[in-house]
């Protein structure tokens, strides 16, 4: 078997809606190795919620709701599972934490309860020794007196508390893998900086691997492995976190990178102009075609495959890189934004 | 929560007394009084002035109401003026049915309004919630007597399976107390469960698709769980006040419901006391209901505080 724990082949999620299919997830393809942090970077709207949720099998219930593709987890394939059995793995192997803390936890209980939950239903637990696991949880997420917090109720808890109580549950029944959806998104900067403290040190502590889906080129930098970077419902460049950083090779990525600011540069900022395409009225060449410097003809016609480049593991989906486009002139990532060529 | 509880209880004190003030003066708006309904039609005006001053209903009104209200206070609630009983008696002798005639109507409001509104909502389009659409609409429009009336006719005249009015108490016999009693709360208990019914389909519909559903499905709980105690718990919050304010309807619709079918409560009590003019017999009656009516408006706080964790006695 692969030391890789998930494997994502071709996943497509379209949304049979009135104004027609909206295709917010279309051919993604990665693969998570045991223990790394995986990020997944995009604009909003991109379709990384969408794909988080597609794997856990959250979305796809609905008639309007087509998920096609593989999600291979130790092999075996997610999507052809029983209801019931993807019940089993949800939670368990497999978990979730949610971008809003402020909603995600359920009113109406305690927070201890809702961690013993995980231990009771996947591990059928006792009330006393899920109750246990909870305060127990709830002290590594570093939550001061966790034995009277766990009986509190979220509406007790502050926004940076919440969210460690939903790692806290998260990380109750000890999975292999977490798919985290911006979960600092909603934070204070200095709550976030904590939050992340706390994913990277359980990371190392317990070696569960994490797909981290974030905006932010930031928290990447600081916390993740490897990188795919998505645009319009499609992954257009992968590989680690020194491939993106710094070889950066899709134009879509070199965009993202000079429009944050890096530490100790004094350069303008350049936001990449224009807007993503309309999901459910997609181009037929590459979706970044509209808003890319370096447009050719090739790419307004058909659209890129994702291929490996330079070095191995790092794959990008641009006809630039594709054989006989590389001419060797682009070297110098600087000058290349300001250019235009339509 | 004692302490809420307590305070909520002197809270009330005040609005009682109001309605005190307006149950004793309203009485008395309606024409004729006592004496009138005693004596008939024919009758001098020297016999009339004779009961009065033996009543005291000829002291200025003002006084009345104070010697009344002493009294009360004092839990003397008077006598009859028709039957000469004391008006506490009638009413605690009264009181059990009326309150198991609510108690069984809220009931029924609840066994139909909750399963019916929960699926309705999970089933959001589909045959079930355009019938349970329709099952609310005409629970809301079918006035409780006509309902009331219909199952008379159907259920005890032609089928012959309930009887079709009169009542027989607990204490003889549990099953033929529960068919004297089930037509009756049935006929009270639609309209209310047809309100929750709806309230309970919207609550669910918007509870559904809240984030912390989203994430108990993310944390693996079997669709059941999910519905019956994540979802549930928080979108009863507003059922329960529905059926809170409902239940004030409800005793106002005792009166009719138990004239209907002959059950000798106090909404039966509070009729006779009208027609008759039986002043103190009418005002306890009246101070009883509204008493009713603030103990279950702390019920339903009470409940709702259990519910609703962010509410803080
Ligand atoms: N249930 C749905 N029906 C139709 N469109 C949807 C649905 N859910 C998401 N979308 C669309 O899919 C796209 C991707 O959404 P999302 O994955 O949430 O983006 P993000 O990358 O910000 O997480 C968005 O354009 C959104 O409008
Ligand atoms: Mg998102």
């Amino acid at each position: 078997m692969s030391d890789y724990i998930m494997e994502v082949k071709d996943l497509k999620t379209h949304f049979h809606t009135k104004k027609g299919i909206v295709k917010a997830v279309d051919g993604v393809s990665f693969k998570v190795k045991k223990g790394e942090i995986l990020a997944i970077v995009g604009e909003s709207g991109c379709g990384k919620s969408v794909t988080s949720q597609s794997i856990m099998r959250l979305v796809g219930d609905k008639k309007s709701e087509e998920v096609t593709g593989e999600v291979l987890y130790h092999g075996e394939d997610l999507m052809k599972k029983s209801r019931l059995d993807m019940q089993k793995v949800r939670g368990k192997d497999l978990s979730m934490i949610f971008q809003d803390p402020m909603t995600s936890l359920n009113p109406a209980y305690t927070v201890g309860t809702q961690i013993a939950e995980m231990p009771m239903i996947h591990e059928k637990k006792g009330k006393k020794s899920a109750w246990n696991r909870a305060v127990e949880m709830l002290t590594k997420v570093g939550i001061p007196s966790p034995a009277k917090r766990a009986e509190q109720y979220p509406h007790q808890f502050s926004g940076g508390m919440r969210q460690r109580g939903v790692i806290a549950m998260s990380l109750a029944c000890d999975p292999d893998l977490i798919i985290a959806d911006e979960p600092t998104t909603a934070l204070d900067v200095t709550i976030q900086a904590q939050v992340l403290d706390i994913i990277r040190d359980l990371r190392d502590e317990t070696g569960t691997a994490i797909i981290m889906v974030t905006h932010d080129l930031g928290v990447v930098a600081e916390l993740c492995d490897r990188v795919a970077v998505m645009y319009a419902g499609k992954i257009v460049e992968q590989g680690t976190i020194e491939d993106i950083f710094d070889r950066p090779k899709h134009p879509y990525t070199q965009g993202l990178l000079n429009s944050v600011p890096r530490p100790g540069s004094r350069e303008r900022l350049k936001p990449i102009e224009g807007q993503p395409p309309n999901l459910h009225d997609l181009p037929n060449g590459c979706r970044f075609a509209e808003r890319c410097p370096f447009v050719m003809d090739q790419c307004i016609e058909k659209e890129p495959d994702l291929l490996e480049a330079e070095s191995k593991g790092h794959t990008v989906a641009c006809w630039l890189e594709e054989e006989g486009n590389n001419d060797g002139d682009r070297g110098n990532t600087e000058g290349r934004g300001t250019e235009k060529v339509f | 929560m004692i302490q809420y509880v307590i305070r909520r209880l002197l809270i009330s004190i005040p609005v009682l007394l109001g309605i005190s003030v307006v149950a004793f003066f309203m009485v008395r708006l309606v024409p004729g009084d006592t004496v009138t309904a005693m004596l008939g039609n024919s009758y001098t005006p020297d016999q009339a002035e004779a009961l009065r001053s033996k009543y005291g209903l000829d002291e200025p009104l003002i006084q009345q109401y104070f010697l009344w209200l002493g009294n009360v206070l004092q839990g003397d609630f008077g006598y009859s003026q028709f039957t000469n009983t004391p008006v506490l008696d009638a009413i605690l002798a009264r009181l059990p049915i009326t309150i198991e005639l609510a108690v069984l109507s809220v009931l029924i409001a609840i066994i139909i309004a909750i399963p019916l509104g929960t699926i309705a909502a999970l089933r959001r389009n589909s045959k079930f919630d355009y019938g349970a659409s329709m099952f609310g609409l005409l629970g809301i429009s079918v006035p409780n007597f006509w309902l009331g009336t219909l199952m008379i006719l159907f259920l005890s005249l032609y089928a012959g399976w309930f009887p079709s009015g009169g009542f027989v108490g607990l204490s003889e016999s549990i099953i033929g107390n529960l068919r004297s009693m089930l037509l009756p709360a049935i006929a009270l208990g639609t309209a209310v469960g047809a309100v929750a019914m709806r309230m309970t389909r919207s609550s669910m519909l918007e509870v559904t698709n809240q984030e912390y559903i989203k994430m108990a499905r993310a944390k693996g709980v079997s669709n059941e769980r999910l519905i019956w105690r994540h979802a549930l718990k928080n979108a009863l919050i507003p059922v329960v006040t529905v059926i809170g304010i409902q239940a004030g309807y409800l005793l106002g619709g005792s009166v009719v419901i138990e004239q209907i079918f002959g059950l000798p409560g106090v909404g039966q009590l509070a009729l006779q006391a009208i027609t008759n003019r039986d002043y103190a017999l009418l005002q306890g009656t009246i101070l009883f209901i509204a008493s009713a009516f603030v103990i279950v408006n702390l019920i339903v706080d009470v409940i709702y505080g259990f519910l609703n964790p962010q509410i803080r006695y």
